[in-house]
């Protein structure tokens, strides 16, 4: 993970400064660490396939004020203008969603998550089929441990949300809980 | 209240029980293609009490505004409307999540911020208006209140304050901290704060929750002297109030307070309170409008043990600000009557609100109508601005704040130098 961080940062102070870049040359030093056809292949990074881009806008602006904290995302957001966080969440959103693991999911920790996300409704504000609408984000096919970690984040409220919405649902949530939950939207199909 | 906590705690308990339960019970079953489970009930707390298992109930989410202020041409101004003989204009622009104000003696507009972290000034020198940063770093600053020369600001969870703010607007000093036994929930723990007429600070302290027990440090009003010393609970049975005044001729408090979510599309209304002697309860959780018994929570209550709204704001209307008007620009009937900014619903399929109310009380004080005032906000069941606060200048002219496009607006009447809509 690290290494890829620091292969990333040194190829993004590279290529960044140009001004007059084309978008797509833009996102690359993105989608090193967020994958290039929008499913990421990098630990603990979310895919950012079909994201809806005002949930991405809102984490971008997040990211470069610093409410919410993760270094080299800071970092990469830091001198970005209004017209960039846009350009730069549309864009995530046309990229294509992120697949289903190949392999076959276990059924029996399967139905242990989906009962914990009816039983919780998680469906009510990330739609039925999991895929966000509008500043609620897309988790159908995310990330097992990135799932996980930000879950647990939610909880501890070492992530803050940009409202309360996540917080007050996971206060319900037990952490014995958070890892059948991820690897249910995980492996949703 | 201790017992209200146990309680609390013993429901959590049991929820956690039954949830282990549930898990082993399904995890016993052969590993062949399990039937899709139905939904388990809620665990005991969610915010999703109530929610029915049904379509229109899961196209609802809380709405979250646009991160990015609007840009000044960019405003819905030409899509609100006043009544006749009101201009609306824009006051200032370009503060993002722009919430709860407040003025100081030299005419400066302080303006808070819940989803961001900054708390703005706008300055106003010789007719011409500047936004200054005055604040920033700080976690949820919903609240701001002025007194002799000193801002007051509330966090989530602590108040804090700037001397002479007016002198240091350019270079301000990080606020000092004068209070912070303060719960640190998320859910209902922004603030709005205002310095009552016995010269304390009113710090609400919300649920924890959408529908939720809790411990004796929550659901309150508390007031506090001003350098954060002598903290005691004013009121019980408070939701999640975001405005508050003084009512001029009594002196008595009148507060506005949010029902519950998922009862219905149509109750619980939000409150319009009035506090008539201190310790007073207004009945959440047990006890909504006045004469709702909460389905989950208020077995065995009533709601004649506690006292009932002066005024209902319209069901998930998310009724926020308020201040009497006590002005001379606007005609006579607007004299000591109430302006209300109501957010606009979430929790509800036709979305209501999104307006500035004003409400006529009677000489009893009790509430005698209410009107709309500032309307337009709402546009084909979406928002294209949501008001939070309205106060009043001191030449008698209204402002109101708009969150979803970081700017606040002013209203005249009568014929103004300034440009009509
Ligand atoms: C060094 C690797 C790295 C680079 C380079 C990087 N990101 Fe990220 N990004 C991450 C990680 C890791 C997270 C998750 C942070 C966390 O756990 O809170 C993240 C989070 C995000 C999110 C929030 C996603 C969500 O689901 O909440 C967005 C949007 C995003 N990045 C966009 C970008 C864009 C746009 C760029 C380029 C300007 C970029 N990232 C560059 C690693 C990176
Ligand atoms: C009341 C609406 C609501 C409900 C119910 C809800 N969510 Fe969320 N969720 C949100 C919002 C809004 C966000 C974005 C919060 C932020 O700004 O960080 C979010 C964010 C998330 C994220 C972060 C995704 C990312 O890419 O970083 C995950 C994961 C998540 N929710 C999972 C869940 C699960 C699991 C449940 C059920 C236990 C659930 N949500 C229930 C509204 C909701």
């Amino acid at each position: 993970m690290n290494k890829t961080l620091i292969a990333a940062l040194a190829f993004v102070s590279l290529v960044f400064p140009a001004s007059a870049e084309s978008i797509s040359d833009r996102v690359a030093p993105c989608l090193a660490c967020h994958g290039e056809r929008g499913t990421s292949a990098t630990e603990n990074t979310p895919s950012l396939g079909g994201q809806q881009a005002p949930y991405a806008l809102i984490q971008l602006f997040m990211f470069r004020e610093k409410l919410r904290v993760f270094e080299p995302m800071n970092e990469m957001a830091k001198s970005l203008t209004d017209d960039d966080l846009r350009t730069f969440s549309d864009f995530i959103a046309a990229l294509p969603k992120p697949a289903p693991p190949a392999d076959a999911a276990d059924s029996a920790r399967m139905a242990r998550g989906e009962t914990l996300a009816k039983q919780n409704r998680c469906n009510t504000c990330h739609n039925t089929d999991y895929s966000g609408k509008e500043n609620v984000p897309r988790i159908a096919n995310q990330r097992e441990d990135y799932l996980a970690k930000t879950l647990a984040e939610y909880k501890d409220n070492s992530r803050h949300g940009y409202d309360a919405t996540m917080a007050d649902v996971m206060q319900t949530v037990g952490k014995d809980q958070i890892g059948e939950l991820a690897y249910y939207l995980a492996h949703y199909r | 209240m201790p017992a209200i906590s146990f309680a609390s705690r013993r429901l959590l308990l049991a929820g956690a029980v039954f949830g282990a339960f549930t898990l082993s019970a399904v995890a016993q079953q052969p590993a062949s293609p399990p039937a899709a489970p139905a939904a388990q009930p809620l665990p005991p707390g969610s915010p999703m009490i109530g929610r029915p298992d049904n379509e229109a109930a899961a196209k609802l989410a809380p709405v979250a505004p646009p991160p990015i202020p609007a840009a000044a041409d960019k405003l819905p101004l030409a899509k609100l409307k006043v009544p006749a003989g009101f201009n609306i204009e824009v006051y200032a622009s370009g503060m993002a999540n722009a919430r709860s104000l407040a003025q100081s003696d030299k005419g400066t507009v302080f303006v808070g911020s819940r989803l961001v972290d900054k708390v703005y000034a706008i300055a106003d020198k010789d007719g011409k208006k500047s936004v200054k940063v005055i604040a920033s770093g700080l976690y949820r600053p919903n609240g701001v209140a002025f007194k002799d020369g000193t801002l007051y600001i509330a966090e989530l969870s602590k108040i804090s304050k700037i001397e002479k703010i007016d002198d240091v607007l350019d270079n301000p000093p990080k606020p000092t901290l004068i209070y912070d036994k303060l719960p640190k929930d998320e859910a209902h723990g922004w603030k709005f704060i205002a310095i009552g007429p016995d010269n304390k600070l009113y710090v609400p302290v919300g649920q924890p929750g959408n529908n939720v027990l809790h411990d004796a440090d929550h659901g309150q009003i508390r007031r506090i002297n001003l350098d954060g010393s002598g903290a005691e609970v004013y009121a019980v049975g408070v939701r999640n109030t975001v405005g508050f005044d003084w009512n001029p001729e009594t002196k008595q408090l009148y507060f506005t307070d949010n029902g519950r979510d998922w009862l219905s599309e149509t109750v619980p209304e939000d409150e319009l309170n009035r506090v008539t002697k201190a310790g007073e309860d207004f009945g959440a959780p047990f006890c909504y409008q006045g004469n709702i018994i909460d389905q989950e929570l208020g077995w065995g209550k009533d709601c004649k043990n506690y006292t009932a709204p002066v005024g209902l704001m319209g069901p998930h209307t998310a009724a926020l600000g308020m201040r009497f008007y006590t002005g001379s620009m606007f005609p006579k009937p607007y004299k000591n009557a109430i302006f209300v900014a109501r957010h606009g619903s979430w929790n509800k399929s036709q979305k209501q609100g999104g307006d500035v109310v004003l409400v006529k009380l009677n000489k009893d004080g009790t509430v005698k109508s209410m009107e709309p005032f500032l309307t337009g906000f709402l546009e084909d069941n979406k928002y294209v601005g949501r008001p939070v606060d309205v106060m009043q200048l001191k030449d008698g002219s209204l402002l109101v704040s708009d969150d979803w496009n970081g700017a606040v607006y002013r209203i005249t009447y009568g014929k103004q130098k300034v440009a009509a809509k």
